[in-house]
């Protein structure tokens, strides 16, 4: 990999992203219709019920390289009653997907942190499912300074 | 990436106690997006799956996409209610498999 300083690749990102989907002049980000079928194939078409999660991230991400979150949901996790998977959506990213954390009764508490990238200013969305197969959601804008995807 | 793996969990727990486990393992995480300075696309290579297991029982695990950070930090948590052993394994796009492993004592 060659090193590049940080104009070089804030320089060549636009161009970048629009070549991204095989040369064809497409929207950089993912759209938040996108982002919603990403979520509709995790529900199995099913509707989230809004609450239990709660997002903790920055409001402004000066950062889009690592940008800390973190997700906590309500459950008993216990074996009949437990978080068993969570999606991490990102509406404006190249694509949507981040990463999809699967618990178990093992996990103690439907908790999970990680550092992300986010491309600009977006609102990011989690899913969870319950092993008695609910879906609850919740989303939370967040500002970003500097775009994190290289593209 | 012959780095270790960074681990911190406690050495001790009491019996159903739910403990924090924090894990770090150096990585690139080419996303697969970005352009050298000849304009060819740097084929994508991350850390693809994390998994915790705890004696052999599956605790917690990641799908990994390009969009979590360089150095991928995962923090999550465990009921401990045996002593034993934890096993991570990171997954990378190429097929490596990094595994690294700690025990608690439980009380």
């Amino acid at each position: 990999m060659t090193v590049k300083s940080r104009r070089e690749v804030l320089a060549l990102g636009a161009g970048t992203a629009a070549l991204a989907l095989i040369g064809e002049v497409a929207p950089a980000a993912a759209t938040p219709q996108e982002a919603a079928e990403v979520i509709a194939k995790f529900t199995g078409g099913k509707t989230a019920e809004k609450g239990r999660i709660s997002i903790d991230l920055p409001e402004i991400a000066e950062n889009g390289n690592t940008v800390p979150l973190t997700i906590s949901v309500e459950s008993p996790m216990t074996a009949d009653d437990h978080v068993s998977d969570i999606i991490v959506v990102a509406e404006g990213n190249p694509r949507p997907g981040l990463a999809t954390f699967h618990l178990t009764p093992l996990s103690g508490r439907a908790e999970a942190a990680t550092r992300i990238r986010l491309a600009a200013t977006q609102n990011i969305v989690v899913v969870a499912k319950t092993s008695k197969g609910q879906f609850f959601t919740e989303q939370k804008p967040v500002k970003v300074t500097i775009g994190g995807c290289g593209g | 990436m012959a780095e270790k793996p960074r681990i911190k969990l406690p050495k001790e727990a009491k019996k159903g106690e739910v403990i924090e486990i924090k894990t770090l393992i150096a990585h690139v995480m080419e996303t697969g997006l970005r352009k050298d300075q000849d304009g060819k696309i740097i084929p994508r290579k991350i850390i693809n799956k994390f998994t915790a297991e705890f004696n052999g029982k599956p605790v917690f695990s990641v799908d990994i996409e390009p969009a979590v950070a360089a150095n991928p930090y995962m923090q999550f948590t465990a009921k401990v209610e045996e002593s034993g052993t934890f096993r991570f394994t990171w997954v990378d796009d190429d097929g490596t498999v990094t595994t690294a492993e700690q025990q608690i004592a439980v009380t």
